[in-house]
This record gives structure tokens, C-alpha cells and sequence, in this order.
């Protein structure tokens, strides 16, 4: 079963095309640019590209995997819209994945999972041998350190963990960005059994900024009134 | 078989906070489905951006759905797709744009990004029929303010002038704020306005002196109108009167209205153009209507003004600007298009960077 694998939650604009077999799966092709500002010029193209150096046509798909984040707002929505109108076109169903959990699922041991949530704030989880010990949040990298110790953390992977190592104080791992080899591995179940196809929902883990106005300014002049 | 000239055609708007998708054939309207944020940013006062992209993401799907159904075609059936890539907030066109190439992909349609500007224009094909060339567009809504000559449509536009400050839209708004009444203000000062006086106060006409003409001739200034009516009211109240809201209201709409059609007026004439197409929100405006048409009148100029549901921002005019475009020959955009939150006027669709963008996106670098 060919399955388009995407993820958008971290500035590597991810495509991957992946054949799922009874037992197992295998990546035929993969696209990854770094750029956490064109999530919308280079995904199109990417996705484009890996079907043609397969040979593949968009009919061909029997499913499309998501990383549904928690990321950057507007790189996020392009991956998790994109999947949405693809799959609503073809009529197939649409499964999302955790992005930690896909950067997660390789590590052994109690392991940290920190991407860059910008504003100086990492999104993370703790993962034991791989599986999720937490759920996905956003915190200050200092909010995060004092609580590593409670899980028996003792390695890190991430970007996040990387631009904050100085005060995760852990040994960081090379794995900067989601591999999609991990994001198929994580859905294959769901594409095997033909599972129910999934709302593709952003882990935001923040509201939106918005604040209510306050009250009406005085438009007349202190001496006007 | 679609003729070259009739293309069916599907385009999507989230370029603020309305999702649109419409659907046309030619100038033949088929469906133009519409979902909208306003009542969550009511309490804001304004659009929070993060707010409509938020929205955008969960309604574009159902609102497809809604679109395909009410025209009876399927994305097989459509010749292409067309979006808005700009301007407008950066975060909900790229909700647009990303479903939008999702689309072109799957259907293995050709895309088109573009102008929303432009499409306001173009919508009018759907009501009047085609556009006469050359015409002159005044284009008014709570995001744009701007005086257009279209001389080729499929070609771009020439702006001619626009705000210097403050769109018309959210001069009606924040008015509409300080005399209590709900987001946004358009129709509410609008109705309070027909038992107004319009002669009641004589508020200020920016851009209108002798001098703001040399050089802003056909450019348009609300801010201080806005203030100017913030410190009459405040005068009102501080002197314990009670403040004649239908009055301020007229008085503040015939200000709007008189600038606005003078300079479109203005411009029809310098230009020698007897067509004036007006579009964006603010066209829904009753006075602006009537007192373009009056004004026009004098001169032989001919109004073309969609219904409100047209004017104000909806997938079916970028789906009408898509199909001028394909029946135009235009090529299509390339799949790497930015969103360009300040796309510019004379860009009419978006190009793709294979062949060079001529404007630096807000959002992106070009080259990688
Ligand atoms: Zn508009």
C-alpha cells in the first residue's frame, strides 16, 4: 500500500512516499528541505517530486500519514491542509501521528523530546524506550530541566534540545528533525487495518494571541475637556 | 468537452476571515459556499489573524464539499483551480494556498494564484457579464481602500491610488465601536444612518484639499475622520448631552461616501473611463451606492456594483478572476507560489519561482 508521508511542524518540510507490506514498510522516496519560512512553497513541490521519482500517481495513494504537530502555527496548517484537501480528493483516509512521537520512537532509555516552539519556548514529551511516557507541551527549556530528573531522563533529541542544551543540561542526540520513516512506522497498523480516516487536528498547545480592546481612549486633548 | 472561453473553474478565498469556495463556468455562477470567523473575533473589535487561520484549517474541507455539491461537479470535471495568494493576512492565505495545491495535485489540475484585488474586479463579470476595458475599480472593504484602471484584466491591474492610512471598512468599524454598536460596523451605521441626518455635522473630507490633490489626488485618508468623529462624540458626552447616534452616523457615512465617489468620479473622468466597477465590503454601503449612481449619472459613466454577497470577500470571485484567466490564455502559477501577504497589484496571479517573482515575498526568501 503506497502511503504519502508529511510533516510541517518543525522547519524541515517533509515528503515521503512509503510502501506498506504486511510486516513492514519501506521509504521509496523522500524529500526534506530545511526552511521554517516556506512550508507553503515547498511543500506542494516536494510532494510532487517524490510521487514522480517513484512513478507514482496521486490516485495510486491508499493513505496519507500527518504529523500533526505540536509546531509553528503556520508551517503546521500547511502540511495538515494540504493532507486534508489530498485526501478528500482521492477518497482515501488520512491518519495523524504526534511529531514528537515520531522523533521520539527511535530513542532507548528515558529520552526528552524538545523541538524549537520559538519565543524561547520548546515543545516536549519524555519517551521510555520509544513510547510516550508524557503528552506533548509547551515550556520554557529552565520549566523543563527541573523536571527531567523526576522521569530518569538522560539523553535528549530535538532541535529544541539542542539550541536549549546549555539548560536541559543533557547529552543531545543528532536526530534534529522527524525521520518519515518513523512517522509511517508509527500509522502502519492503522494503514493495514484500513482504520477510519482521522480529523487532522494541530496540536496548538497555546491559544491564540489576541487580547480584548480596552476601554476607549480620550480623543480630546487633557486642556480640551 | 469545456470550450477555451466557458472554463469550469473552482476557486478558494481566505485571505481574511471568510473561507470562500466558488465554483463557475465563464461568467456563470454555480456554487458559492461561505464559511466565516466573524463572530469569533466580534469581542476583538477586529480580525484576529491567528483566530481565522485557525478556522480557515477546519472549515475549507466542509466548505468544498458544500461548493462541489450546490454546483453538481466534481474536482474531476474542473478545468483548474484558483486561490487567493494575496494580499491579506499571511497565515489564513496560507491555509488557501496549501489546500488549494492540495487539490491541484490530487485532481492533477492546473492551479492559479491570485490577486484578490484583482478577483474583487472580476466578480462583477458574474452579475454584469463581461468587463468593459478600460475601467476604472474602486475597491472598498475593511482591508482595502484602493482606486484601480483595469485597461486588461488578464494582465494585472494600475493602482491609482489608495489608502494612506486607515481602509474605509475600518473607519466603519471603529466608529461603529464608539457609538456601541456591534462588529463589523457596515451595517449597522448603515441602518442607523437612514434616520440620520447627513447635514447634521459637517465632519472632515481627507485628501480633499486643493493641496492634498497635487499629490494625493486620487489617494484616501479615514484616520482622521475617525478621530475627528471620536472627539465630537466626546465633546457630546463630556457636556452631559445625549449623543444623536443616527446623526453622527449619517454625518460620518456621507463623508466616507462623498470622498470615495468624488475621487472615483475624479478618476473617470481624468482617465476619459465611463465605467466604474466598485467592489469589497463597503459596496454593500446603501448611501455609496446611490450617491456613485447619482454622481455618475452627470457625467454618462455606467456603475457596475455586484450584489452584497459578491462584494464582500467569497470563493466565486476568485473563481471568476481564475476563469478569466484560463479563457485569457494566462499560464498557470507553478506549485512553489508563495502566499505574498503584500502581493502586488500588477502581479494578477502568482508565477512560481522557476520563472523569477518579480516581488519579494513577506514570507519567504526567493531563492533556495
Ligand atoms: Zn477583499
Amino acid at each position: 500500500m503506497l502511503v504519502l508521508v508529511l510533516d510541517t511542524a518543525t522547519p524541515a518540510v517533509t515528503a515521503a512516499l512509503a510502501e506498506v507490506g504486511p510486516s513492514g514498510y519501506a521509504l521509496l522516496a523522500q524529500r526534506a528541505a530545511v526552511d521554517g519560512r516556506a512550508h507553503g512553497e515547498l511543500l506542494a513541490p516536494q510532494i510532487d517530486a517524490v510521487l514522480g521519482e517513484a512513478g507514482v500517481k496521486p490516485r495510486d495513494l491508499a493513505a496519507v500519514v500527518a504529523g500533526v504537530g505540536p509546531g509553528p502555527f503556520t508551517g503546521l496548517r500547511v502540511g495538515l491542509m494540504t493532507a486534508a484537501s489530498l485526501t478528500m480528493v482521492l477518497g482515501i483516509p488520512a491518519y495523524g501521528v504526534c511529531t514528537l512521537d515520531a522523533l521520539g520512537l527511535r530513542t532507548t532509555g528515558r529520552a526528552l523530546v524538545a523541538t524549537d516552539a520559538r519565543r524561547r519556548e520548546v515543545y516536549w514529551a519524555v519517551y521510555a524506550d520509544g513510547s510516550p511516557l508524557t503528552g506533548p507541551a509547551v515550556d520554557k527549556p529552565a520549566d523543563v530541566a527541573p523536571r527531567l530528573a523526576e522521569f530518569g531522563v538522560t539523553t535528549a533529541v530535538g532541535e529544541g534540545a539542542q539550541k536549549y542544551a546549555d539548560q536541559l543540561g543533557l547529552p543531545v542526540g543528532d536526530a534534529r528533525f522527524p525521520d518519515p520513516g518513523a512517522l509511517v512506522e508509527i500509522a502502519a497498523q492503522r494503514v493495514r487495518e484500513g482504520a477510519p480516516s482521522e480529523p487532522l487536528t494541530p496540536l496548538y498547545l497555546r491559544r491564540p494571541d489576541a487580547v480584548e480592546p480596552s476601554a476607549r481612549k480620550p480623543a480630546l486633548s487633557a486642556s480640551e475637556r | 468537452m469545456t470550450l477555451k472561453d466557458e472554463p469550469l473553474v473552482l476557486g478558494i478565498e481566505s485571505s481574511c476571515d471568510e473561507t470562500g469556495v466558488g465554483i463557475v463556468r465563464g461568467h456563470t455562477l454555480l456554487a458559492d459556499a461561505l464559511a466565516s470567523s466573524v463572530d469569533e473575533h466580534a469581542r476583538f473589535g477586529g480580525v484576529v489573524p491567528e483566530v481565522a487561520s485557525r478556522a480557515h484549517l477546519q472549515a475549507l474541507v466542509p466548505t468544498l464539499h458544500r461548493a462541489l455539491d450546490e454546483a453538481g461537479v466534481t474536482l474531476a470535471d474542473i478545468d483548474a483551480i484558483a486561490v487567493t495568494a494575496g494580499p491579506g493576512l499571511a497565515g489564513a492565505l496560507l491555509v488557501g494556498v496549501a489546500g488549494a495545491k492540495g487539490l491541484a495535485l490530487a485532481a492533477e489540475k492546473p492551479i492559479y494564484g491570485v490577486n484578490h484585488l484583482a478577483a474583487h474586479v472580476a466578480v462583477d463579470t458574474l452579475e454584469h457579464g463581461p468587463l468593459p476595458e478600460p475601467a476604472i475599480a474602486l475597491l472598498v472593504s475593511g482591508g482595502h481602500s484602493s482606486l484601480l484602471r483595469v485597461d486588461d484584466l488578464a494582465r494585472g491591474v494600475t493602482p491609482l491610488g489608495a489608502t494612506i492610512d486607515d481602509a474605509a471598512g475600518e473607519a466603519f468599524d471603529k466608529v461603529a465601536r464608539l457609538l456601541g454598536m456591534p462588529f463589523p460596523g457596515g451595517p449597522p451605521i448603515d441602518k442607523a444612518a437612514r434616520n440620520g441626518d447627513p447635514l447634521a455635522i459637517t465632519f472632515p473630507r481627507g485628501l480633499t484639499a486643493p493641496k492634498d490633490l497635487v499629490e494625493h489626488r486620487f489617494d484616501f485618508s479615514f484616520s482622521g475622520l475617525k478621530t475627528a468623529v471620536a472627539r465630537w462624540v466626546e465633546a457630546r458626552e463630556r457636556s452631559g448631552e445625549p449623543v444623536p447616534v443616527d446623526d453622527v452616523a449619517a454625518s460620518f457615512q456621507d463623508a466616507v461616501c462623498d470622498v470615495l465617489t468624488m475621487k472615483a468620479i475624479d478618476a473617470c473622468r481624468t482617465q476619459g473611463i465611463d465605467t466604474l466597477v466598485i467592489g469589497g465590503g463597503v459596496a454593500a454601503n446603501s448611501r455609496l451606492k446611490a450617491m456613485a449612481a447619482e454622481r455618475a449619472a452627470k457625467y454618462g459613466i455606467t456603475v457596475r456594483v455586484p450584489r452584497p454577497k459578491l462584494c464582500t470577500d467569497n470563493g466565486a470571485m476568485v473563481a471568476a478572476l481564475g476563469a478569466h484567466l484560463v479563457a485569457a490564455g494566462n499560464a498557470p502559477s507553478k506549485l512553489d507560489f508563495p502566499a505574498d501577504s503584500a502581493m502586488p497589484l500588477t502581479l494578477v496571479a502568482a508565477v512560481g519561482e522557476s520563472l523569477g517573482q518579480p516581488h519579494e515575498s513577506g514570507l519567504a526568501g526567493t531563492s533556495r
